[in-house]
């Protein structure tokens, strides 16, 4: 019987060591799909040129917002505008990576809100007091703040006459230098942790668990997916969330006429998110990815593979969005019925991509930290 | 017939395995406690949520808000007390109210080994675990004895026993046993774990575990009973729990039930369990021994073999309710908790509600993180009585706001072992009309595959 409590005490020896196993997240993996290839590819072929263009296009932005307010004319408004255009659209190709330091600073946000409020921002303007820096201005700032200055102070004559000899001429000038500024200096804060550090840590972070570098950008591609893609540039505008259509909420509601533009930006970042695609145009093949990824799970659904849903799901959607006016105000307005169809359309690749595909890479949902049985 | 039972009821056994049990026991449940605590599982399971799911019945429960710390606190505390046998009927009571109450907090969180918990805890009221080394031995408080009836052992080895034969049971379908389902979806996502990771891609091993998984519930409990194959089964216990705690996230339950199994071993090696504890106690200088009068008997209150005899009968009969609604019970989940269904399916879904006004027939889509945690939203999603509790939520809540005429629908998704994704609820149906029964929900869509099986 002596025997007995040696042979249990070694038992449970080993069961106590076995405890720790699950937290480790720095070991190799060793199945057939390569994780690593996959991070890598996302991070030095999409992500990190993604920045690297956005940053690019800031500095357009910011080197055109001073020529503006250095002397405000109608050419130095239209190489603003032109330029803030460009920025907005190279945006939308990082919009979708909210994690580490982005995540941190709730960048999204912080770049592009919408609707904006005018109020506030005419209320700083006129008060030459604002802190860019609180919660509380976040609706005042971005692009659609930007969108706002630019667009939504009447005629181009009345704007310049704003920016030249109106009585908050000179305030008007710091309010957009500094939202131009604010944005330049998130995006590089961003931007340098991609490149100092960053990039190693989310490379080797291959763990399985919630903090893993898959699980986690795959969260943040759905939820930009589900909240700010299909809700936020479709959804919400169209009235889904509210009973009736609000089409003051579409994205750059002063513009008006690139609400359409950005959105399909918006959805071919996705696709190319979503296939692997590289960003520059050295990289144009299609690399690791969620596609390749579900395509060695094998998970055959019904007929056709669960990629082959997703994509053809992706290409009923733009073929809705293709039948939308430019201008979102007037596509809601006349006729917002397409605006539901091509919701709806964007809505089923929610649940292919959030129920399906989650299922089939075993990837939780956000943090659910709790026990299963 | 009279006298068979009066023989197996007095029948006479050695009172140390139940006095290691309850002594494991209540250190595990503390150990749980401290851990559930220190996770800060307390805040985002039970403070954090604005709306809990309650289970059908228990509506009227009031929410304890912060004073839930306090619940587990008592919990912890009465653990303790059951472990060293300090009035141990309060405590174990106490044990059983206030881990019970918790669970019936939100079902949301409900998992089999909580269930376990309560109806282990629940059994144990009803046995005299502290007439052998503990306090209230010690003090003379209960009826001192080195024997017992040898029923109150057996039961907790029943208990047990079930558990591990219906866990069994429920795995007899095609998708475990032909599909290999839902480890083919759980076992390659766990690449990382170091030895395993490479194996556990492999078609053939989702097959072994999958049948291993089966043939161990089901043969475990005879292992564990006869007494040649004791030991090899012990060790079985072991490995299978531990490589399911390093496979999956299910906390303490992988070593509660290789501390529980200890109970089929005789009192020879409990014996020298209880001689180890002494011996740490001398070190403390905490031990204190008792002339035991080794003629007499503690038999516990009478009453509490009938209680156990019908608590028994319950647990033996209520895993099988299932049989009595129709259509798949994976899809409907009728009859599907509080029977050892354990980690037999993958589930995920998506639930958009849709509040309607039906005279104006004006609609809009609901938010669930408005409303819900992660959590909650997640097992909303997939379990047709909560997405009815949600809804009458929401329809309280929007007419509360103002809203008239108010109907919710819901346009849902759910994707079963790896199937494509499918319609879960109809979403003609006005889930405001429906009121939650045990009759069959027939306002669930039809599931458009087979699972064969038990």
């Amino acid at each position: 019987m002596k025997k007995n409590i040696t042979f249990i005490l070694i038992i449970l020896l080993a069961f106590v060591s076995a405890c720790g196993v699950d937290d480790t997240s720095d070991i190799q993996p060793t199945d057939s799909y390569d994780r690593s290839a996959l991070l890598v590819n996302w991070a030095d072929n999409i992500i990190i040129p993604g920045y690297a263009n956005f940053s690019q296009k800031l500095t357009a932005l910011e080197v055109a917002s001073e020529d503006f307010t250095q002397s405000p004319s109608a050419i130095s408004l239209d190489g603003i505008r032109n330029s803030w255009l460009d920025a907005n659209i190279a945006f939308q190709k990082i919009s979708m990576f909210e994690i580490g330091r982005a995540q941190t600073l709730n960048y999204r946000n912080r770049l592009n809100v919408y609707p904006t409020n005018s109020q506030e921002i005419e209320g700083y303007i006129s008060a030459n007091s604002w802190n860019l820096e609180l919660p509380s201005t976040i609706d005042a700032q971005g692009f659609s703040a930007l969108d706002y200055l630019l667009y939504g102070l009447g005629t181009d004559q009345e704007l310049l006459e704003k920016f030249t000899t109106g009585p908050n001429a000179s305030s008007y000038k710091m309010y957009l230098l500094d939202l131009v500024t604010t944005m330049q200096n998130l995006t590089s804060e961003v931007f340098s942790d991609w490149n100092n550090g960053y990039r190693a840590s989310y490379i080797t972070n291959i763990s399985s668990s919630a903090s893993g570098s898959v699980d986690q950008t795959v969260n943040a591609f759905l939820f930009y997916y589900e909240k700010a893609l299909r809700a936020g540039k479709v959804g919400i505008p169209a009235g889904v969330f509210s009973g009736s259509p609000l089409p003051q909420n579409v994205e750059s509601y002063y513009n008006q006429t690139v609400s359409k533009l950005l959105l399909t930006q918006a959805l071919n970042a996705t696709v190319d998110f979503f296939n692997g695609k590289g960003f520059s145009s050295e990289y144009q093949s299609n690399g690791f990815s969620l596609n390749s990824y579900l395509e060695a799970l094998g998970s055959e659904k019904n007929d056709a593979s669960l990629e082959t849903l997703i994509n053809n799901q992706f290409q009923v959607a733009f073929s809705k969005i293709e039948l939308l006016n430019d201008n979102f105000i007037q596509q809601i307005t006349n006729d917002n019925t397409k605006m539901l169809e091509a919701y709806d359309e964007l809505q089923r690749n929610v649940i292919l991509m959030k129920v399906d595909m989650l299922q089939a890479l075993s990837i939780d949902v956000n943090y659910v930290d709790a026990d299963g049985d | 017939m009279h006298t068979n039972y009066h023989t197996y009821i007095t029948k006479q056994t050695s009172a140390t395995p139940l006095a290691v049990f309850r002594i494991l026991f209540g250190f595990m449940m503390l150990v749980s406690i401290i851990r559930f605590w220190s996770l800060g599982w307390i805040d985002t399971l039970y403070i954090e949520p604005s709306f809990s799911f309650s289970y059908y019945g228990f509506y009227w429960l009031p929410n304890p808000g912060q004073f839930v710390y306090l619940l587990f606190f008592i919990c912890g505390v009465s653990a303790i007390f059951v472990a060293i046998g300090y009035r141990y009927r309060v405590a174990i009571l106490l044990f059983f109210l206030s881990f019970t109450y918790i669970e019936l907090l939100d079902k949301t969180t409900y998992l089999n080994h909580y269930y376990f918990i309560s109806c282990l805890s629940f059994l144990l009221i009803f046995l005299p675990a502290n007439c052998y080394y503990s306090l209230d031995a010690l003090r003379g408080r209960c009826e001192v004895s080195k024997n017992i009836s040898a029923w109150t052992i057996n039961s907790i080895k029943l208990l047990l026993c079930i558990v591990y034969l219906y866990a069994g049971l429920a795995k007899l379908n095609s998708d475990w046993l032909v599909s290999a389902m839902p480890l083919k979806i759980w076992l390659p996502s766990k690449y990382d774990i170091p030895l395993l990771g490479d194996l556990l891609q492999q078609n053939w091993i989702h097959y072994a575990f999958s049948w291993g998984g089966a043939l161990y519930d089901l043969s475990i409990p005879f292992l564990l009973l006869w007494k040649p194959s004791r030991s090899f089964a012990f060790v079985l216990v072991v490995v299978f729990h531990v490589l399911t705690r390093i496979l999956f996230p299910i906390g303490m339950f992988p070593y509660i039930m290789i501390i529980s199994t200890l109970i089929f071993f005789d009192a020879t090696l409990h014996g020298r369990i209880l001689k180890f504890f002494s011996l740490i106690l001398k070190k403390l200088q905490l031990y204190r021994s008792i002339n035991i009068n080794t003629t007499t008997n503690a038999n516990g209150f009478k009453i509490a073999s009938y209680v156990v005899g019908v608590f028994m009968i319950v647990q033996l009969l209520l895993p099988w309710r299932y049989i009595m609604y129709p259509k798949e019970l994976f899809w409907t989940e009728q009859g599907y908790r509080f029977s050892w269904r354990v980690m037999l399916m993958e589930k995920a879904g998506y639930a958009q509600f849709i509040v309607k006004n039906t005279k104006t027939g004006s609609q809009f889509a609901v938010d669930n993180s408005d409303f819900l945690t992660t959590f909650q939203e997640k097992q909303m999603s997939t379990q047709p009585d909560f997405i009815l509790e949600y809804a009458h939520y929401l329809g309280n809540y929007y007419r509360s706001k103002g809203h008239q005429n108010v109907a919710v629908h819901v346009e849902s998704f759910v994707a079963l072992n790896g199937r494509l994704s499918q319609p879960f609820i109809n979403p003609e149906i006005n889930l405001l009309e429906v009121e939650d029964t045990f009759t069959h929900k027939n306002w669930i869509l039809e599931f458009n595959d087979t699972i064969e099986g038990i």
